[in-house]
């Protein structure tokens, strides 16, 4: 590895320390990440931050950067108080950040090129230099041959890369890097590193400061801090720190640094030979491949493991190794080859393999929300140990495996080690022949690794069970009894460790799988340049031509390009993510069609009998009048009992019976009012009303026309009436929905959008570039909104058409100023969502919580359904200060009345009295920093 | 038996896992109690505070009267206006009604004339229309009659007309949006929790440890039925009982046991529907936004909103294949109108025949997608 050497310390720029932390406390809840640390960290150097998962690490670095709110105690960086705004606004393009987690502020929707490209219009560089810094990082990193790569399409090292173009593309002199290389391959990894050095050559005043888990790694850097719980446990130069606790790595000089109670009853690991002359095979696959789609993840595995042997499987995030584990599981059928466990085929569906197999997934995969128990009762009985046996087991293990005190805790409550050791029980508790482990140590601390294995060495050796284990840290690999060390798909080499190491005459395993990976890209790529040196090549080019400090555009042209570079970047996101933008596009039309046909008040078609006990001319004249009144009434056959009409209407038959009584006709001709009873299902309140309407209608028609000749004269003192169906004169439902629903539509949608797009980047954490960024609230807020305004404007396009096409309903009134209320209603609405991505933290709280925010209120009180006249009290306060109702007033207005602008415009004035309302309740609750 | 018993255990794994999650326990108690009970009161088709004008072009004590006869809690107290603001206050949707009296009405009338009266509606307003227009005219045609003829009978014709509601006397909207409310409830529920089951499942990476023991995708898919369909069956009983029963005192007139046995039989196919969605999509914030469009449908085609008659012929069609829409027609006609399994058997057997066909199709989905977790 190529090591840069403590550097001469007069090279820095001044004895200053790059920053300095008094007291600092951060707590999450109840759990406390930083307990009280102090420390200054020199400046011009590389700094390590060493300890394993869960220490504060990652709090501590989110600090620095600016990114995390400090809570209690003092921190200063680069020569100021990073708590104070003004302070972080100036100094915040000084400083560059890469979050934890591989990509985790990339867009993974984007290409390369448009991720960094994107951070450099944040930071404010002009147009055409952005261009060329932009190619000139990509050449540099050995991203050159593919910008246009979506960021999620990458491996985890080159995810990291353009990361670190992100970090770099405006020059920092502060670079923070958090676990930039847990995950990535060690080719990838010193790739990494050379990069990282050729940068401080060319920037000899920039600070770094790096945390890593990788204990290895840290070894060769200037100054080092180990952590644990919270606390700073020692800090200097590795070979001080070393040569403190008389050890000779770091990963030892940790353990020693440990306080007494965590290190009790830790030694030094010593793994007995394995007894010889076991010839069983275990595991044996054959040219074992798997393609998804024209992607090959695992190219012709061949393997054959001994009974009893523990088989390591190294490589990096995403080179297959979790693949052919599952294909060696069952969990995926292989596209070609075979794999047998114990002389059986592992096909999917096959339950005897599976009892003999124990699996621990990369992840924890228990269930967390049951106790330690709960977990491993279950197991049992899922694989039918009988009770008795069951109990016993679960009481061994649990003695064994330390777990008696958190018998009762629920598992995601335990600490990484725990979980662990409980994953390892569960797995063994069937007393399989087989384990597979995928990754079981990822984020476990050193001592609790060591204990962990402790236990895979004794069921190995003692209790002759196979183990299959994959890992990327390499003093694991140097345990196993073989290994084979895989990349992209294919195992490059496979021995035990220390042949490994002696065939390829490296120093240590590390460099034995680096030399295994060049060869293999150098067969692979013979006649192209290796992408590993061409990068280093480059690099240093770039360093040494590194440009001024460019010349930033000031004001409000700042601010407006990254408001722009915000709206880019999100049109772009939406552009790619198929389920939201059929969700924009498709929903509406959908939604629309659904509601158009789906709420209608049109009761028609009514099925009806007659049940005349009468049979006589009037009765008949009487029936005949309902029958004829078409399209309201249909006529069924006719009833012959009272219990048949029953059992109709029960059975949803008929809707409607006329019931006649005997001696209908005499007694109408006698004037003794003889009684006809309709009976109406009223099973359906409004449909009940209704038909019972139309009953007295018909009714009151029949005795008014002379043609039928049952009217016994025109009635005393009655009015006629004139009814006048305004804004529909044929008094249909089409004609009042069809302009309603856009409201709705265009309240749902475009919030939902907006909210998501929001609470997105919070969940999946791009939105650090916004905290790290000098971005402000507005300009971020606003280029989010505008490429949702423009959607909600298309949608506006699509319902007009639909609702002339599919249901024939014009706008009668201004289409123009329709079209600028609908402008500012989309503006409210998206507004909204931006409202309710305040408060929420999680994709489906943000859906959830925005469709029935803005569904109820548009339902019930915007008059939807009821008109806004009609409403009382809070409802009608509610109706009165919701935009909706505004707009559902113009859109009906101008669909149905046929209104002029004129109208409109108390509607216009009120919705553009919101915009401003919502942008401010969304910056008051948009914050800057991480809580 | 082994099968069984592993369903029996995956599924008790799964209720265990459910009352863990307060937020969601919290959701299905709110939703299947209060929020009918608001509903089922909140809402309604009657007419209720309508907003009414009169011009009075008469200025007669007749008209005067006439203008008394409407009053809260159907109507607001009436407002009169000029003729020439008529068109201005329904355009800016201030009232639902404007009447208007013509000059001579008390004169006309009392020489046996029929005078015409106008009654301008704001036909936008669908629910309330229709049926406020007819009260309007009974109310002043009854309010003429009785005031001229100095008696306070009604006028009676030839024919004495009865009405009977059926299965619901009063006409109380609560009994009917209360059902309704449950039944949307219902769907919406099973397929959240459902769905959501199965993308935690996934992401915790927890499907992929019972993968790689003795179990079946399909014991695991149908553990996760029946425990979801017990929470969600215990939770309607419960709001069937303290909600529509104690506190709407809606009468349940058929027989309960066979309405919850068509409940079962629905939700094979809402369950299906939730393990389906889970399965398509990738993440839980995909599963939301499918949600919303999907559940939309299914409630507002099923017929508990408006009529299935009122949907155009060929849609109608289509709704045929909608299991929500049988659903909310067999309850009907086991609650309100007491029909026994002779009246819905041609239902249960849509019901079932659908959804048991999606089940296994969702089924087969499952295993697939499993079979292609990267």
């Amino acid at each position: 590895m190529t090591s840069s050497g403590p550097r001469d310390s007069s090279s820095a720029a001044t004895d200053r320390p790059v920053v300095s932390i008094g007291k600092v406390t951060h707590r999450y809840g109840r759990t406390v990440a930083l307990d009280g640390i102090s420390l200054d960290i020199p400046r011009g150097l590389m700094v390590g931050i060493i300890g394993p998962d869960g220490v504060g690490k990652s709090t501590l670095m989110a600090l620095v950067a600016g990114s995390k709110k400090l809570q209690q105690g003092r921190m200063t960086v680069l020569d100021g108080d990073i708590a104070d705004l003004q302070h972080r606004r100036r100094v915040c393009p000084q400083i560059a950040y890469m979050p934890q987690g591989l990509g985790k502020n990339l867009y993974l929707e984007l290409s390369v090129r448009d991720n960094v490209d994107f951070m450099a219009r944040l930071f404010g560089l002009p147009s055409a230099e952005r261009s060329t810094r932009v190619r000139e990082l990509l050449e540099a990193t050995g991203l050159g041959p593919f910008p246009d790569r979506p960021a999620g399409k990458l491996s985890g090292g080159m995810k990291q890369k353009v990361g670190l173009c992100g970090a770099l593309v405006h020059e920092p002199d502060l670079l923070v890097l958090d676990e930039p290389t847990t995950g990535v391959d060690p080719l990838s990894r010193r790739q990494f590193w050379t990069l990282i050095d050729d940068i401080r050559a060319g920037r000899p005043g920039m600070s770094v400061v790096i945390s890593t888990s990788y204990m290895d790694e840290a070894q060769r850097w200037d100054w080092i801090v180990a952590m644990d719980a919270g606390r700073v446990l020692a800090t200097g130069t590795p070979a001080e720190l070393m040569k403190k606790t008389g050890t000779s790595d770091l990963e030892q000089c940790f353990i020693a640094l440990l306080p007494e109670e965590k290190r009790r009853g830790h030694k030094a690991l010593t793994i007995p030979p394995r007894a010889s002359g076991q010839t069983e095979i275990a595991i044996d696959a054959k040219g074992l491949t798997r393609r998804f789609g024209n992607f090959t993840a695992v190219d012709h595995v061949t393997l054959s493991i001994e009974r009893g042997e523990i088989f390591g499987f190294l490589g990096s995030n995403g080179c297959g190794k979790s693949t052919t584990m599952k294909m060696l599981t069952g969990l995926l059928p292989p596209t070609e080859g075979s794999a047998t466990l114990f002389g059986q085929s592992v096909e999917a569906g096959s339950l005897e393999v599976r009892k003999n197999l124990g699996y621990m997934t990369q992840a924890f995969s228990l269930y967390g929300e049951l106790t330690v128990r709960q977990n491993l009762v279950l197991d049992a009985r899922l694989y039918h140990i009988p009770p008795e046996k069951a109990k016993r087991r679960i009481e061994e293990l649990i003695e064994k495996f330390g777990l008696g005190p958190h018998l009762d805790s629920l598992a995601e409550e335990l600490p990484m080690g725990l979980r662990q050791r409980l994953s390892l029980a569960v797995a063994v508790l069937h007393e399989p022949e087989m384990l597979i482990l995928d990754e079981p140590t990822s984020g476990v601390d050193p001592v609790a690794r060591d204990s962990f294995w402790e236990l895979l060495i004794d069921l190995s050796r003692r209790q002759g069970v196979t183990i299959f284990v994959t890992t990327h840290f390499m003093n694991e690999g140097m345990r196993c009894d073989r290994i084979s060390l895989m990349n992209a798909g294919k195992v490059l080499a496979c021995d035990a460790p220390r042949a490994l190491i002696e065939t390829r005459g490296a120093a240590n395993l590390e460099e034995a799988f680096i030399g295994c990976m060049e060869d293999a890209i150098a067969e692979e790529n013979s006649g192209r340049e290796s992408e590993a040196k061409g990068a280093t090549n480059a690099t240093a080019g770039v360093a040494a031509t590194a440009p001024p400090a460019p010349s930033r555009p000031a004001g409000f042209r700042l601010r407006l390009g990254r408001l722009l570079a915000y709206s880019n970047n999100e049109t772009m996101q939406i552009l790619r993510d198929p389920v939201r933008l059929a969700f924009a596009f498709l929903g509406s039309a959908l939604l629309m069609l659904v509601f158009g046909f789906g709420i209608t008040t049109d009761i028609q078609n009514i099925r009806f009998a007659s049940l005349d006990l009468d049979r006589s001319p009037a009765s008949r004249a009487y029936i005949e009048q309902f029958a004829g009144s078409t399209p309201y009434f249909i006529s069924g056959p006719p009833l012959g009992s009272s219990e048949e009409a029953m059992g109709k209407l029960q059975s949803d038959e008929i809707s409607l019976v006329i019931e006649i009584p005997p001696d209908f006709g005499r007694n109408l001709r006698r004037g003794s009012r003889p009684e006809v009873m309709a009976q109406v299902d009223g099973a359906m309140t409004f449909r009940g009303e209704t038909v019972a309407q139309y009953v007295q209608g018909v009714h009151n028609t029949l005795l008014q026309d002379p043609a039928n000749g049952l009217q016994t004269g025109a009635r005393k003192y009655r009015a006629n009436f004139q009814e006048r169906f305004m804004y529909n004169p044929t008094f249909e439902s089409v004609y009042s929905m069809v302009p309603s629903v856009p409201a709705l539509l265009l309240v749902l949608i475009p919030a939902i959008l907006m909210t998501v797009s929001i609470v997105r980047e919070k969940e999946l954490g791009s939105i650090i570039n916004f905290y790290v960024t000098p971005t402000g609230r507005l300009e971020y807020l606003l280029g989010k909104q505008l490429p949702y305004i423009v959607i909600g404007m298309l949608n506006f396009f699509i319902l007009v058409v639909i609702s002339l096409v599919v249901f024939g309903v014009p706008i009668k009134g201004s289409f123009l100023m329709l079209t600028l209320c609908t402008l500012l209603y989309v503006t409210a609405t998206t507004g909204i969502g931006m409202v309710t991505s305040t408060f929420t933290s999680s994709q489906v709280a943000a859906v959830f919580v925005t469709a029935i925010v803005t569904i109820i209120p548009t339902i019930q009180f915007s008059g939807l359904l009821q008109p806004v006249s009609t409403l009382e009290g809070n409802a009608r306060l509610v109706g009165l200060i919701w935009p909706t109702t505004y707009y559902m007033h113009s859109s009906v207005g101008a669909y149905t009345k046929g209104i002029g602008a004129a109208l409109m415009i108390q509607d216009l004035v009120f919705l553009v009295c919101c915009i401003p309302v919502l942008w401010a309740v969304s910056l008051i609750g948009l914050r800057k920093q991480e809580k | 038996m082994t099968s069984l018993l592993n369903i029996f255990w995956l599924g008790i794994k799964e209720i265990r896992s459910l009352l863990s999650d307060w937020v969601m326990v919290l959701f299905v108690a709110y939703a299947f109690t209060l929020a009918i009970y608001v509903q089922a009161t909140g809402t309604s088709s009657e007419v209720n505070n309508a907003s009414i004008a009169f011009v009075d072009e008469d200025g007669s004590a007749l008209s005067k009267e006439l203008t008394n006869a409407f009053y809260p809690p159907r109507f607001q107290t009436p407002r009169t206006i000029a003729a020439g603001e008529v068109d201005d206050a329904m355009d800016q949707g201030r009232f639902m009604f404007v009447v208007v009296i013509p000059p001579l009405l008390e004169k006309d009338l009392r020489a046996g004339r029929q005078p015409d009266i106008q009654v301008n509606i704001d036909a936008t307003a669908m629910q309330q229309a229709g049926i406020g227009a007819n009260y309007i005219k009974n109310i002043i045609n009854d309010r003429i009659s009785s005031i001229l003829s100095r008696t306070d009978t009604p006028a009676t014709g030839p024919i004495n007309l009865v009405i009977r509601k059926m299965f619901n006397p009063n006409g109380i909207s609560s009994w009917f949006i209360s059902v309704v409310a449950i039944i949307n409830q219902i769907t919406l529920l099973t397929v959240v929790l459902c769905g959501a089951a199965v993308i935690r499942e996934r992401e915790h990476g927890t499907l992929e440890h019972l993968l790689v023991m003795p179990l079946t995708p399909f014991e695991i898919a149908l553990a996760k039925v029946w425990a979801n369909s017990v929470v969600i069956l215990l939770a309607t009983g419960v709001s069937l009982l303290l909600i529509v029963h104690m506190a709407l005192k809606v009468l349940f007139a058929g027989s309960v046991s066979l309405w919850f046995f068509g409940v079962v039989l629905y939700l094979f196919f809402a369950t299906a529907l939730g393990i389906f969605l889970g399965t398509i999509s990738r993440s839980m914030a995909q599963f939301a936004l499918l949600i919303i469009l999907v559940i939309l449908s299914l409630m507002l085609l099923s017929g508990g909103n408006t009529p299935v008659e009122s949907q155009p012929e060929w849609l109608q069609y289509i709704t045929f294949f909608l299991p929500s829409r049988h659903f909310v027609s067999f309850s009907q006609v086991i609650i309100y109108r007491g029909g026994g399994i002779e009246a819905v058997w041609p239902q249960f057997l849509m019901v079932s025949a659908i959804g048991l066909g999606f089940f296994a199709y969702s089924l087969a989905i499952f295993r697939k997608s499993i079979a292609a977790t990267k």
